[in-house]
């Protein structure tokens, strides 16, 4: 099992190092960033779900990306991935302008995301669920397909590094069962760890703590951590501000489709924009004059 | 009361050319729809498509069967590109919609007096399709009879080289669907974003298994033509895909022989009950029906049979039960 303790490791460090002397402002230039967007809009119908002016992500470091409730988040996540298409705006990854690219290319060029409704492929085994993740299989082509010859081997190096994560994600006594038979958090695992079989240098995961039980959620944090220490960037959607309290080097706040704050996470939960739009501009007035006040900051989900 | 009449029929007719044809569709229709989750409801195009690239390769253009062979691959990957393009970016039931349309476009066309000089109207081609097939028949001038089954020389010969089709197509599929090919056409199956969300070209995967299910459709209608030496476009309604797919959830749908012995199967309740019946109201057994109702009680109990299956046994034949409680994703 990975440490769970709140001590960041070596790259951990290194990343809040380098974050360190980045302003705590929306849209702050980072020292190494692995994705840059700029003027990112789509909106459905007459609502704006996402509107993000300039946001970069940083290399190497652990990014939270929270909000409340229909922010935009899972929207601007579905946009750089290419699962949704902008109506404009431009974004780069790894210095590559990628806006408009197909999802799988971008899954190969190294930007791979889980789902926050857990995708797991139930009739299929937790080993198939692995190997799919794999990039480059010669038994992918259709006429290599049918010569075994010519990807047996791959497919056995595919399996040990599956055997290799599963035991890593305590997943490996189920190598042989459905996906469909795992419980709600072992699919979280499992789908975790198929994104990682595709070695992603930016894996963004969608509410990856979403219904799971408390001590599953420690090893998830701990598998986060560790998938920064081997060199991986992290960018992740989560509600829980314990959560990304603990992990994260940096947090980036949407409300309303905008970034409204950013900046490391002691900082960004003493922001007041950022306790306004959880909590509305005036929570904290007399609970009799608040009936307006309440109603007014609630925002619609927009899917 | 005959028994053996009933028997022999039956048998002859579950491994006879009907069911060869028919487990060729459902194969097809085993690699889209049980494997990819393809649901293309218009199987039959494709089956049109290879019958009448014999039909008027051999008869209107006077050219070599072997040609044809060849053509109805082209005709049938070109259909397949058609209504793939198109269709397959979006959720799967726009493939279903355009493909029942687009088969009963197919007979419609080619049953028109419009193009009559091509495909022959109505009527639709007949003559020699499969002298080029029958010429190469190795069975001796004399040959008779089998001793059970009732087929004549030609036919034999038709019915052999049509189950080394089946079994040929049936490797191909068992090959395709245990390689990793195979895992991502199954993942597509299960959730398409995931395996796009892995870095999978899913659009082209789709593709491949709607082309790859026409063509072995295709070697169907390219059966059919070669075998009955006549090409009929009313033989080509929508009826012929929804037997396909009966054929398909009886065997069990993305089992590799669940056509195999869903087209035997449906080929002996079919011809079964209909020799059944027939002789028990020439015996006098059953006096409330004529023989004319024969065709139509066949279905009948067909359906009923179904209906049965899919309450005691959803999965078919082969079908894994586990898999099917899986299915909330």
């Amino acid at each position: 099992m990975p440490s769970n303790d709140t001590v960041p490791g070596a790259q951990g460090e290194a990343a809040r190092a380098a974050l360190a002397n980045v302003e705590a402002r929306p849209g702050a230039p980072k020292p190494d960033p692995i994705v840059i967007a700029d003027h990112v809009r789509r909106s459905f119908g007459g609502l704006t779900a996402v509107n993000v002016e300039h946001v970069e992500i940083q290399r190497g470091a652990i990014t939270a990306l929270i909000g409340p409730n229909g922010a935009g988040k899972t929207t601007f996540f579905n946009l750089i991935t290419g699962f949704d298409d902008a109506d404009e705006g431009k974004w780069s990854f790894n210095g590559r302008q990628v806006a408009g690219m197909a999802p799988y290319r971008l899954a190969r060029i190294g930007m791979v995301r889980t789902f926050q409704l857990t995708k797991a492929l139930s009739r299929m085994t937790v080993m198939d669920n692995m190997r799919l993740g794999a990039k480059g299989q010669t038994g992918e082509r259709f006429f290599a397909a049918i010569f075994p010859f010519l990807w047996n081997g791959q497919e056995k190096s595919i399996a040990e590094r599956a055997m290799g994560l599963l035991e890593r994600f305590n997943l490996h006594e189920k190598v042989d069962d459905f996906a469909g038979s795992l419980s709600g958090g072992q699919r979280k695992l499992l789908e975790m760890a198929r994104a990682l079989m595709a070695n992603p240098e930016l894996i963004m995961l969608d509410e990856p703590m979403a219904g799971v039980n408390p001590a599953l959620k420690q090893s998830l944090l701990g598998h986060i951590k560790t998938m920064r220490e081997e060199g991986t960037t992290v960018l992740f959607v989560e509600h829980d501000m314990d959560m990304v309290h603990d992990i994260s080097d940096w947090v980036i706040v949407m409300a309303q489709g905008s970034v409204i704050a950013e900046g490391p996470p002691d900082a960004v939960m003493k922001d007041q924009a950022v306790i306004d739009a959880y909590l509305g501009a005036h929570h904290d007035a007399q609970l009799t004059e608040t009936g307006e006040a309440l109603t007014e900051s609630a925002d619609g989900d927009p899917r | 009361m005959d028994w053996s009449f009933v028997l022999t029929q039956t048998l002859t007719q579950a491994i006879g050319i009907q069911a060869i044809i028919y487990c060729l569709a459902a194969i097809g229709l085993n690699v889209q729809f049980g494997y990819t989750g393809l649901l293309n409801f218009g199987q039959v195009a494709f089956v049109a498509a290879g019958s009448y690239a014999v039909g008027v390769i051999v008869l209107t253009f006077d050219l070599s069967l072997w040609l044809a062979i060849l053509v109805g691959i082209v005709v049938a990957t070109i259909i397949a590109l058609l209504l793939g393009i198109p269709t397959l970016r979006l959720r799967a039931d726009y493939l279903a919609i355009v493909t029942i349309a687009f088969s009963e476009l197919v007979r419609l066309t080619v049953r028109s007096i419009a193009f009559r000089d091509v495909f022959g109207g109505a009527q639709g081609l007949n003559g020699k399709l499969g002298q080029d097939f029958h010429d190469t028949n190795p069975l001796p001038a004399d040959f008779q009879s089998l001793p059970i089954l009732s087929w004549t020389r030609q036919d034999l010969w038709v019915v052999i080289v049509g189950w080394i089709l089946v079994a040929f197509f049936t490797f191909l599929v068992w090959m395709l669907v245990r390689s990793p090919w195979g895992r991502i056409v199954r993942g597509i199956r299960e959730d398409e974003n995931a395996v796009v969300s892995l870095g999978k070209n899913v659009f082209a995967y789709k593709l491949q298994a709607l082309i790859l299910g026409g063509i072995i459709g295709a070697f169907g209608g390219i059966v059919w033509a070669v075998a009955k030496q006549s090409v009929q476009p009313d033989t080509f309604r929508p009826e012929f895909t929804f037997f396909a797919y009966t054929i398909l959830l009886l065997g069990g749908a993305a089992r590799v022989m669940g056509p195999v012995v869903g087209a035997i199967l449906f080929w002996i309740v079919l011809a079964g009950t209909g020799e059944f019946l027939g002789q028990a109201i020439q015996a006098g057994w059953i006096d409330f029906l004529q023989p004319t109702d024969v065709g139509n009680i066949r279905f009948v109990l067909m359906g009923s049979g179904l209906i049965a299956l899919m309450v005691f046994r959803p999965q078919g034949i082969f079908g894994d039960r586990r898999e099917l409680a899986l299915d909330a994703k």
